[in-house]
């Protein structure tokens, strides 16, 4: 067991119009420091589920286990508080603000995080500068800063938004969630290589994804099978090869 | 749901949120007797060494109030107004002048310096020119409790030829334009509010742009009600000859009290052809407590009349305060091609109730109007947008675009849009949209996961929300629009 | 009052005009007759009833109201429940097998809105009935037809549906003469029932209509309306429906084609009165000589009303410089967790398309007819029963 990242027999449910639906059955995962661990499974088997309940969605009941980080009981926190924690969630399919700037939003969250983190703030000069050069490294225009937030952004844009959040907040883990899906291969390299620069002894990843594609890119220290709200299964990156070639079923059956 | 229950949590929290603008100034007074009748009007009068023709058009229009009956079409709920149970004269005794800056009462160099007046106050009023930079400087007029106090600038603008001052010097100094143009767009008898302030109206501004003039500088009135149990009745008036321009703001406060204090103003605008008058305000009277106990009752006439052709009258408001609002700033579109514009923001919040909205009557040609309306509701608060569209068998051509949206933050509020479009020509087309909605737990939820608070997401969102409106407002009032959004609903934009 | 109709002399004639001379004078004690200065009349003023409301017309016989029932398309199909004259015509009427008369009920007075006060004072006669549970009673016609001078009829109907069952009802609306017909309907819709009411208001030129429909609409339970508004020197459509248990669902949609110096207008509350409702109403009106359209359609969430879904398009379309459109939506809002939204547009025919169309040979006229056709049919396709979609279409270009 790490002192960073511990889940111990997670359980969470969902209203599902007036009838609670269980999704999370009993999770039990550990990230150590530095370390990129990635999550395979079939639809509906809970991994947007535990992206939103370490991150803090309140649509989501805990019913069960815990979750550390940093030795802090992250349940307890509000998103804000996990978030200058070091919690960062690359979401599926980014919300739009409609009407908020883009590098007004940016900059804001930013000095929310290092006030948070009892860090100066960035003045307006220096902030432009700071996320001037990372719209650079990642081939963003300079006029996406001044859309409003993610409104008309196409997928590929989205994602990108998603990873200039990342490298400015500086997190010491990030949540993918399916960061991957319905992107070409030059996005998918960005998100990939996102999150690579970020790779260091203090920063850490779960990597959500339905396909081994990703991996391909970020190399994961473990892969873990989620099935039906349990982690099945977990093992070294060769898991994902076996995935990608033969499926979920005799994980399924070894599991059943 | 339990983020509905933060939600809500987190705007209960803002209602109680003080404001920031509650202080009392210390100044003397010398204040009329309680009461209004025929005497109270000749007092006014008087005491503003005003001819005889302003009295009987005073008289006039008191006559014409003591027949009329309140309305009450609005949806708005309030004890009955005890008219006769107000102030309806207050100055401050030391002799107000603009020519210096030593006539002004320290104190009220104070009340400026609270106010936050956004401006370089201090220096602006001490007659101080700004140092050279890129920003336009602005000229104040600040009324005290309906009396003007100080109004800065009159010589730079004398010099382009812009008269800019108290109406009360205006009706003495400038009395043909006064004569001709008072009351041609609100007659004394256009309603009860607008007769009650023909008849005592205090002070207000008064503007004229001579032809091709381009006003150098911004317009600035600050209105604040200080006297307890004072109404508070300012006339405005500003006359834009051809081809001429001007930017005016007017900002308001008041201090806090448990009793409702009234306030009725009647603004005048007047653009002739291919003029432009852009009116600007950030309304922030005293809303009450969050019990609703006290606050400013504003019933407000506002209306320019575009009488040039290709002339364009804009109105810009943010209603964050008083406890009741009653206000439908409009424009009469007679002259051909000419553009009207109302872009609104109303907050309401614990027991404040707002109807706002406004009129677009085209009577010419080719005649252009947009509402863009934004209404947000938290707290046991009530707002109403209710705008009328008509165009008459003239306006050929003419063209209305209206956008309507209201937020709904907590589940004891009311939103409510009550628009009126009729039409007489074929040729004209009219859009309108209305939308409500509440803030998104997505959002939020984005907003907070980035680390925002929720405070901080719920002001982002909405200050997002209202962006096609606050994007109207000069630079100086944007920044303060967005300060008074954060209190009303404490979020920050950072 | 002339002595045409107590001419007859018969006690019956003679209560008859008592009773409305007391009706009258306790209208008019009461509210009177609005002027355009009450709100809820401020676009349709009513000085042209004063003269007619209170006469009693005598019965129509069968072969005049089967005259008068042929001036328009009607189902030929389903069954047909005939009044003429404000009196069921019983020998062409019958009801579906299953669906059973009962007796009229004591209503909600609905005390601010004039249509129903006016029936409330005058009221008779009309067809109350009940659909038992889960039966389909299929389609009714229910005709209300006029002939005559200066009269006026005041029918109270009741319409209850209850748990699951199912009814169409054609509502034909037409006479001859100068007469008012002032019909009250109350409509329940119980647990899961459905009524598909799909109105053809034709009345003659010189006539007035103002009708006033109440419903309630339970759990589960759907009332899709439509009308054709297409008669009447002033015709008012006036619906009141509440959504009174969740999942309930409302349409109040309609057509209105307005000539002449004629005055349409449909005027709704549409009133959500419990969680996860839904209400949509599309509403189109073509004016064309010196026409007037009135459209005022209200939508009212309670606190309650959680996760309401509500809906509302009017469009006005101008085809003379001498006709007027007044449209009035209105939201009145106290739930913040529901997705509410109107829009209204008010214009010509687009001079694009009209120019596209003549480039191709089309005729002018033609192509204007083809115009005006478009912008109706989108409304005209909520009608979900083919066969009277049909049929309203014949009314419409006859």
């Amino acid at each position: 067991m790490s002192d960073f990242l511990n889940i111990c027999g997670l359980q969470a449910r969902i209203d599902a119009d007036g009838t609670p639906k269980d999704i999370l059955k009993g999770i039990d995962l550990d990230i150590p420091r530095g370390e990129v661990h990635a999550i395979m499974g079939p639809n509906g088997s809970g991994k947007s589920t535990l992206s939103y309940v370490l991150s803090g969605r309140e649509d989501y009941e805990v019913t069960g286990g815990s979750a550390t980080f940093k030795g802090q009981d992250l349940l307890a926190l509000d998103p804000e508080e996990r978030a200058a924690l070091g919690v960062f969630l690359a979401f599926q399919s980014p919300v739009e603000l409609p009407g908020v700037n883009n590098a007004n939003f940016l900059r804001t969250a930013v000095n929310a995080v290092r006030r948070a983190r009892g860090e100066d703030e960035l003045d307006a000069i220096s902030f432009l500068k700071t996320v001037r050069a990372e719209t650079k490294h990642l081939s963003m225009s300079d006029e996406m800063l001044k859309r409003a937030v993610n409104v008309g952004f196409s997928g590929g844009e989205k994602k990108r938004n998603e990873v200039l959040q990342m490298r400015l907040l500086q997190p010491s883990l990030a949540i993918l969630d399916e960061t991957d899906s319905g992107l070409d291969i030059d996005a998918l390299r960005i998100v990939a290589e996102g999150v690579n620069s970020l790779r260091s002894p203090d920063f850490s990843a779960l990597v959500i994804t339905h396909h081994q594609r990703l991996l391909d890119y970020i190399v994961p220290d473990r892969v873990h099978v989620m099935a039906k709200g349990r982690i099945i299964h977990s093992g070294g990156p060769e898991v994902a090869k076996i995935l990608e070639k033969q499926g979920y079923t005799q994980f399924l059956e070894a599991a059943a | 749901m339990p983020a509905v229950t933060e939600t809500r949590e987190a705007v209960e929290k803002l209602a109680k949120s003080s404001y920031e603008w509650g202080f009392e100034t210390d100044i003397e007074m010398d204040i009329a007797p309680k009461g209004l009748n025929e005497d109270t009007v000749r007092l006014i009068s008087e005491r503003k060494r005003e001819p005889a023709w302003m009295l009987e058009w005073r008289l006039k229009a008191f006559r014409s109030w003591l027949e009329m009956k309140e309305p009450d079409w609005a949806k708005l709920k309030h004890p009955p107004i005890d008219y006769q149970d107000a102030h309806y004269f207050a100055q401050p005794k030391k002799k107000p002048g603009p020519k210096s800056l030593d006539e002004v009462d320290p104190e009220l160099l104070r009340t400026y310096a609270k106010l936050g007046i956004p401006l370089h106050e201090q220096a602006l009023l001490a007659g101080v020119e700004p140092a050279e930079g890129e920003r336009l400087p602005v000229a104040v007029d600040a009324v005290f409790d309906s009396v003007s106090v100080a109004t800065t600038f009159r010589k730079t603008l004398e010099e382009a030829g812009v008269i800019f001052c108290p109406i009360s010097d205006a009706i003495r100094e400038h009395p043909d334009l006064v004569k001709q143009y008072l009351g041609s767009v609100v007659p004394v008898a256009d309603n009860f509010f607008a007769a009650l302030n023909s008849a005592v109206f205090t002070d207000g501004s008064f503007v004229y742009v001579p032809k091709g003039v381009r006003c150098p500088m911004e317009l600035s009135t600050y209105f604040r009600i200080n006297a307890r149990n004072t109404g508070q009745f300012e006339r405005t008036l500003i006359i834009v000859e051809e081809r001429a321009s001007v930017s005016y703001l007017e900002g308001c406060t008041a201090p806090q009290r448990d009793e409702n204090q009234l306030h009725a103003a009647v603004v005048e605008l007047i653009a002739m052809d291919d003029a432009s008058i852009k009116y600007s305000t950030v309304q922030n009277w005293y809303p009450g407590d969050d019990e609703g106990r006290g606050g400013i009752y504003n019933f407000v006439t506002k209306r320019g009349i575009c009488r040039g052709a290709r002339s364009k009258i804009s109105w810009t408001q943010v209603e964050t305060g008083s406890a009741i609002t009653w206000k439908y700033p409009s424009c009469v579109l007679a002259g051909e091609g000419s553009i009207g514009e109302f872009y609104s923001v109303a907050v309401t919040n614990n027991h404040q109730q707002a109807d706002t909205g406004t009129k677009m009557i085209h009577l010419a040609p080719n005649t252009r109007s947009t509402i863009i309306a934004k209404t947000i509701s938290a707290g046991h608060s009530d707002s109403t947008y209710r705008g009328l569209v008509r165009m008459q068998p003239k306006a050929r051509n003419a063209r209305n675009f209206t956008q309507c949206d209201s937020l709904l933050i907590g589940d004891q509020c009311g939103a409510h849009t009550v628009p009126y479009i009729e039409s007489r020509n074929m040729t004209a087309r009219v859009e309108h949209e209305a939308t409500t909605s509440k803030i998104s737990e997505d959002q939020l939820f984005y907003c907070r996961s980035r680390g925002l608070s929720q405070e901080d997401a719920v002001g982002l969102i909405v200050n997002g929300f209202c962006r096609e409106v606050l994007k109207e407002l000069p630079m100086e009032f944007a920044v303060e629009a967005q300060k008074l959004l954060q209190i009303s609903l404490e979020g920050s934009v950072g | 009052m002339s002595g045409q109709s107590v001419a007859g002399q018969t006690s019956a004639a003679l209560d008859a005009f008592v009773e409305r001379a007391a009706a009258r004078s306790t209208v008019l004690a009461g509210t009177g007759i609005p002027t355009r200065r009450v709100e809820a009349w401020r676009y349709t003023p009513l000085r042209s009833i004063t003269e007619i409301v209170w006469k009693e017309a005598a019965p129509l016989d069968a072969a005049s109201a089967k005259n008068l029932l042929d001036k328009i398309a009607y189902p030929a199909n389903g069954h047909l429940f005939i009044f003429g004259n404000g009196r069921e015509v019983t020998s062409l009427s019958s009801l579906p097998e299953n669906v059973l008369r009962t007796d009229a009920e004591a209503v909600d007075p609905l005390e601010d809105r004039f249509s129903a006060v006016l029936n409330g004072a005058l009221g008779r006669d009309g067809l109350s009935i009940r659909v038992p549970k889960n039966v389909d009673a299929g389609l009714l016609t229910l005709a209300t037809l006029h002939q005559g001078s200066a009269i006026s009829t005041h029918l109270r109907h009741r319409i209850v549906l209850e748990e699951g069952a199912s009814l169409t009802l054609f509502d034909a609306n037409v006479g001859e003469g100068e007469y008012l017909s002032n019909p009250r309907f109350d409509i329940i819709l119980a647990e899961g029932a459905r009524l598909r009411h799909v109105k053809h208001q034709s009345e003659a030129e010189n006539a007035a209509h103002l009708a006033i429909i109440n419903v309630e609409v339970q759990g589960n339970a759907e009332y899709d309306s439509f009308t054709l508004n297409g008669g009447g020197a002033v015709a008012r459509h006036e619906v009141v429906t509440t959504l009174a248990a969740p999942h309930a669902l409302v349409h109040v949609n309609g057509v209105q084609v307005v000539n002449g110096t004629r005055l349409n207008d449909l005027t709704s509350m549409i009133h959500h009165a419990a969680p996860d409702c839904n209400s949509r109403q599309t509403v189109k009106t073509v004016l064309s000589d010196t026409a007037q359209g009135v459209f005022q359609g209200k939508i009212l969430v309670d606190r309650v009303a959680q996760k309401t879904d509500g809906y509302q398009m009017n469009q006005a379309l101008l085809l003379s410089e001498k006709a007027q459109i007044n449209s009035k939506p209105e939201l009145e809002i106290y739930a913040d967790d529901v997705k509410c939204s109107h829009g209204a547009t008010v214009g010509a025919l687009d001079d694009e398309q009209l120019f596209y169309l003549r480039s191709r040979g089309v005729p002018e006229a033609e192509a204007r007819d083809i115009l005006v056709t478009a912008f109706l049919t989108d409304a005209l396709e909520l009608v979900a029963d083919e066969a009277l979609r049909e049929l309203l279409l014949k009314g419409l270009f006859s």
